[in-house]
């Protein structure tokens, strides 16, 4: 057998399966990272359509899994799926915001060989706008946190930082303290799908994320090894891009709900290139032959100064999504680059962050909803916008 | 990539896997990986041979004696083994088997 990676011109196996199984959520959260026009997709994958993947996935060498949404937990088939998974041998991750978590289906994942669990703190829902006092909030986390140590999980917690919570670094950590947490991923919103419609009014300024670091920094010397607390800066405070997805097509395979496959969770969005349905072909030739995941591997598609670049194999010239969003052109290089012609894009969006907000001068804020969706996806026009 | 850090541990203590690790042969990689969340290891060759060996009742000394059962034309392991161990530990891959 030939080992892939022996030819520079072939790719890699990919390792990493996230399986986006709905777009239903309870929650609306407004940094959501799912297609702003989600609504318009077809149906969901069947519980067999969604086996057949993961069966294909293992031939194709993914090891990784991650079972995300929308909320997963809103599939009733998720115990069976996660079954399958594990007597696949796959290393399986649910991403979940806790809500329908109950002892009944944590107990039939960890039979099924769940190995992981990441809870995310989620804010900014209409209906609890207040969220970090609000003792619903706290109840609802500490009753998932409770299952997920009494099945004897790791006690992951994901929290979405932005403009409203930045402040509230340090009861963000002690809420995550008092539930026990292992680990703490505070990641910064990348300005993608709804985020990006609220980016004026999620983009932090400079001194908030300065001050945010400093508080993260002196938890993490309270609490030591016990907690291990991550910082995910956002990238437009950065001179150079992220190696995003570490290339396109190179590690990472994304299916969405209604089967389209993708190498990001936002790919969709790039016009001229038609993604691969797992209904009409098989994983095998979406990695290895379908046009769309050969369209931006290696350099050849790249411009100055990427072409050129001695930095191009680190970073790839970043995210061919957020190229496309700022400056139109996916082919261009990321304008989070201090060396791209358009860095002025980015560098403008944080200057104006830095200026105090007036809710006369933002764009309403865009919940992340069906209503909304339809809008955003150009179908169930007239029916008004916002609440 | 940081240096690795060696952590010496009892040579005679029985070693399994840390908490939410797994191990298993990886058909498409033909090698042993090492799976951890959201992570994998690839451990081609020995370090395959010697994770494998971690079952949670053989210690460091019972690993270097089946290694040495297993491949009796190769020279004196246990330097490599105790090499190895002390980063997997280093690493926090593996622990002293803990008493249930």
């Amino acid at each position: 057998m030939a080992t892939a990676g022996s030819d520079p011109r072939k790719p890699n196996s990919p390792h990493w399966l996230n399986a986006e199984l709905t777009y239903k959520c309870p929650l609306h959260c407004v940094f959501c990272y799912n297609p702003v026009d989600y609504a318009s997709y077809g149906r969901e994958l069947t519980t067999d359509e969604w086996i057949r993947v993961l069966q294909q996935g293992r031939e194709l060498g993914l090891v990784q899994l991650g079972l995300s949404g929308g909320e997963p937990l809103m599939r009733d088939d998720l115990e069976i799926i996660i079954a399958e998974a594990g007597r696949l041998g796959y290393y399986t991750n649910l991403i979940t915001s806790g809500i329908g978590l109950t002892e009944k289906r944590i107990a039939a994942f960890k039979e099924g060989g769940l190995n992981h669990i990441q809870l995310s703190f989620q804010d900014s829902t209409r209906e609890m706008n207040d969220w970090l006092s609000s003792t619903k909030t706290f109840e609802h986390k500490k009753r998932a946190a409770e299952l997920i140590q009494k099945y004897d999980y790791p006690m992951v917690f994901n929290c979405v930082m932005h403009r409203h919570n930045l402040d509230h670094t340090q009861q963000i950590l002690e809420m995550a303290e008092a539930l026990g947490a292992e680990f703490v991923e505070l990641a910064n919103t990348q300005f993608y799908a709804w985020a990006m419609e609220n980016r004026e009014q999620l983009m932090p300024t400079r001194e908030q994320l300065v001050k945010a670091e400093a508080v993260t920094n002196a938890f993490r010397e309270k609490v030591g090894d016990r907690m291990k607390i991550y910082f995910v800066h956002p990238d437009y405070y950065e001179s150079r891009p992220k190696a995003c997805m570490n290339g396109w097509g190179s590690i990472f395979l994304n299916i969405a709900a209604d089967g389209v496959a993708l190498p990001c969770h936002e790919a969709r969005m790039l016009p001229g290139i038609t993604f691969p349905n797992v209904t009409e072909h098989d994983l095998k030739w979406i990695w290895y032959d379908s046009p769309a995941f050969n369209t931006y591997r290696g350099d050849g598609w790249m411009k100055e100064p990427c072409r050129t670049c001695p930095e191009k194999e680190q970073d790839f010239g970043g995210c061919r999504c957020q190229a496309f969003m700022l400056t139109g052109d996916a082919t261009n290089a990321d304008p989070v680059c201090d060396l791209s012609p358009h860095h002025h894009l980015i560098t403008e969006q944080v200057e104006k962050a830095q200026r105090p907000q007036m809710p006369a001068n933002v764009k309403p804020i865009v919940f992340r909803d069906d209503r909304n969706s339809r809008r955003l996806s150009g179908v169930g026009q007239g029916v008004p916008a916002g609440d | 990539m940081a240096q690795p850090r060696r952590v010496p541990f009892d040579h005679a203590t029985p070693l399994e896997l840390a908490k939410y690790y797994r191990f298993q042969w990886e058909p498409a990689q033909q090698c042993h990986v090492l799976l951890y969340p959201e992570g994998m290891v690839k451990l081609p060759g020995s370090a395959g041979e010697i994770m494998k060996r971690i079952d949670g009742s053989s210690s460091l000394n019972a690993i270097v004696d089946a290694l040495q059962a297993a491949f009796p034309e190769a020279p004196d392991l246990r330097a490599d083994v105790v090499d190895f161990l002390e980063v997997a530990h280093g690493n926090g891959w593996i622990r002293p088997a803990q008493a249930q």
